[in-house]
């Protein structure tokens, strides 16, 4: 058994109610586990919402970390995201400094970002894509003066 | 049939076949309390002095029946004094319902008189748990919760309901309830297979049985697996009573304060064989070198306790007695006649004994009161080192019949729990096994057990101090006694006897005799058996915490060296 911890992307179905995520942060955060990302909304089935979580764990303890979520009556279904097999994507807000628009404008090109919100000072961009193209993005970023961010963690289905 | 909430509340619990709850009134809760009143012929409300006592009391019901045990507070405190009982319940997998009522709906998240966000706070120690805002939720939240508390491994559930949905009418329905078919198994043919052939592999299996077995009421089938595949068995603190203690295979407890004989045969078993246990800290002590030279099986009802403190080799998921029976049908006798006379010998060195010179020792004391009252008795500890001695010296034979906070380890937890389980078996002996620390702490249920005439025999080992951490400290802190010293000023006798309870203090074993006599005659109500012992008592075989459970310490000599 592998002792690396590895990151994991869990896709889990659980009931519409109030109180469902803190159920879902409590276990990970009372039994030691690390979430890297979370999001959630609901899904075609308005009783259903659906979690996407990321950890970094070893094999053992995602195995414990999916057998402990399913012992929470809300959760319905647990499924794990493989990268191979999945679509995942994460959404990104950027309000950049305005002073070089030509520049900003290139590399939102270059990365398919587009741009949201203008005024005199600041440029809001957005960009929709894997986790290290985001992470890429916001790099380059850097340079121009990041006023603001926000990433949404990552969402994802699998394919087919 | 249309009707008030808290009157739906009651005729849920009659569905259920609940006829005894353990409980305290309030302001939310008044509603409810309104109905226990026009049901008071079929439902009997235990009225305790303090919520906890009303927990530990559904609790210990719990533990004597199998059935769930259920009790009621009011919100705010009285919801909060619920809470370590709840904890306790959760830790040791007993099925037990908590109701409690809130703040009407309008004033929910207003931090309004007596309001607490009870789900919340509990939502970490129940199984699960439900806000419930109307009427026509309750019946169904009450059917789910019973089917929670009591299915595959048993738990606490939570019901918070607002003071205007035990009011307002909705539309109620008798149901049957669901019947409930624990007797189940998850895995399948391969993994039987697995563990078949590593048990016919096997020269020198182990056995270690916990609390599941109790559960699933699969003491029968245990001795039957034990029998073919000619095993030696031990249990933990929760199983005590699963196989009896007086077993020729019984190797004595495993764990902290577990036999030698166990020890050695943990050392030198080559399969150990895990079945409803979970492997706590208190088993396994240093996890890297348990049952070293073994392959290890474990059996559980719950998928996610295998390879969770150790790793495993196989596994079966599934009901104790399912899994047992299967393989029962499966496995050909075999003999370990080798193996066995190495466990007798080591039974015939290592004897679980009190090593003291004096007479009025914690083992004479369990022995004397064990031969006063017999196999029947219900044993109930509180927590310390009353609760290990109970466990070594008391020799449990019958499943549910060691009542203790295994888990959390909850002082106070003794009384309480007597009081369910002396409503529960109104006609057996029920003895609590508690220390002057613990005595302390919920002393104030006495007035319930005498209130409600249960012949409770509450026998206090009193030696002054908070014995365990005084070991500790004896042990590990250089005789730093930091607290742990009581020198009280609690006269025994008037504060029992003011609370409406015989009393009697005894320091040698001929009084002790005699109080039993008259505790076991005593029919009408609680006797409180204070016994005078040294401080410095200590509970032997010791592993130190994080130490391998392989040399435990045996002896501490007057000058006060370890003998492993």
């Amino acid at each position: 058994m592998s002792d690396k911890k590895e990151m994991h992307v869990l896709s889990i179905y659980v009931e519409n109610h109030a109180g469902v995520l803190s159920r879902v942060s409590g276990l990970f955060s009372r039994r030691m586990y690390n979430i890297d990302s979370l999001s959630v909304g609901v899904t075609e089935n308005p009783n259903i919402s659906r979690m996407t979580i990321v950890t970094h764990a070893d094999e053992n303890t995602f195995r414990q970390i999916q057998n402990q979520l399913a012992k929470l009556e809300d959760v319905k279904r647990i499924c794990e995201l493989h990268k191979d097999t999945s679509v995942l994507r994460e959404h990104v807000l950027i309000k950049v400094n305005a002073k070089d628009t030509t520049s900003i404008m290139q590399m939102c090109q270059i990365f398919r970002a587009n741009v949201v919100d203008v005024s005199k000072e600041l440029l809001t961009l957005e960009l929709t894509g894997g986790p290290s193209k985001i992470s890429a993005f916001i790099e380059l970023m850097e340079q121009f003066e990041i006023e603001g961010l926000v990433r949404t963690g990552l969402t994802g289905l699998k394919r087919g | 049939m249309i009707k008030n909430g808290s009157d739906i509340i009651l005729e849920c619990l009659l569905e259920q076949g609940v006829d005894t709850v353990f409980g305290y009134p309030g302001g939310s809760i008044l509603n409810v309390y309104d109905s226990f009143y026009k049901y008071s012929d079929k439902v009997r409300h235990i009225l305790t002095a303090h919520e906890q006592g009303a927990a530990h009391a559904a609790d210990g019901y719990a533990r004597a029946t199998g059935k769930v045990g259920v009790c009621f507070a009011t919100s705010g405190p009285g919801a909060t004094n619920l809470v370590t009982g709840i904890a306790t319940a959760n830790m040791d997998s007993v099925p037990i319902i908590a109701v409690t009522c809130n703040v009407a709906n309008s004033w929910l998240g207003k931090d309004t008189f007596q309001e607490v966000d009870i789900v919340g706070v509990t939502m970490p120690i129940t199984k699960h748990n439900f806000l419930v805002k109307s009427a026509a939720d309750i019946a169904p939240t009450f059917r789910k919760a019973f089917k929670i508390a009591a299915s595959g491994r048993p738990g606490p559930v939570l019901i918070d309901i607002t003071k205007d949905a035990t009011a307002e009418t909705a539309e109620y329905e008798k149901q049957i309830p669901e019947k409930i078919d624990n007797y189940k198994l998850e895995s399948g043919v391969e993994d039987f297979d697995k563990v078949i052939d590593m048990i016919n592999a096997a020269e020198r299996p182990l056995v270690y049985a916990g609390g599941g077995i109790i559960a699933s009421g699969a003491s029968d089938e245990l001795k039957k697996f034990c029998d073919i595949i000619d095993a030696p068995v031990t249990l933990s603190v929760m199983g005590l009573g699963s196989y009896p203690a007086s077993g020729e295979r019984f190797t004595g407890m495993i764990g902290m304060h577990g036999s030698k004989t166990t020890s050695l045969a943990v050392k030198n078993c080559d399969l150990l064989i895990a079945v409803g246990a979970r492997f706590s800290d208190r088993v396994i002590c240093n996890p890297d070198v348990f049952a070293r030279n073994a392959k290890v099986i474990h059996i559980d009802v719950d998928k996610a306790e295998i390879d969770k403190n150790i790793l495993t080799d196989a596994h079966i998921i599934g009901d104790a007695k399912a899994a047992l029976s299967e393989l029962n049908k499966r496995l050909s006798k075999k003999d370990h006649s080798e193996w066995r006379r190495r466990i007798a010998e080591w039974k015939a060195e290592y004897p679980v004994k009190y090593k003291s010179s004096e007479p009025f020792s914690p083992e004479n004391i369990l022995k004397e009161i064990k031969a006063a009252a017999g196999d029947d008795t219900y044993l109930v500890t509180d927590v310390g080192q009353h609760q290990m001695w109970a466990a070594q010296f008391f020799g449990i034979e019958k499943p549910r019949h060691f009542i203790s906070s295994g888990g959390l380890g909850t002082m106070g937890f003794g009384i309480g729990a007597a009081i369910g389980t002396q409503i529960a078996e109104p006609g057996s002996t029920v003895i609590n096994i508690s220390g002057d620390g613990c005595f302390h702490m919920n002393l104030q249920e006495l007035s319930t057990a005498a209130k409600y005439g249960l012949p409770i025999i509450d026998v206090v080992m009193n030696n002054n101090v908070l014995g365990m951490v005084r070991q500790w400290q004896k042990l590990f802190y250089g005789k730093r006694f930091s607290n742990t010293t009581l020198d009280k000023p609690t006269d025994y006798n008037k504060v029992s006897e003011g609370l409406g309870a015989k009393a009697y203090t005894v320091s040698n074993l001929d009084e002790l005799h005699k109080a039993m006599e008259a505790a076991l005659e005593n029919r009408e109500g609680p006797t409180v058996i204070n016994c005078i012992i040294d401080s410095d008592h200590t509970v032997l075989p010791m592993v130190p915490g994080g130490e391998s459970i392989e040399e435990p310490i045996l002896e501490i000599t007057p000058d006060g060296k370890e003998v492993r």
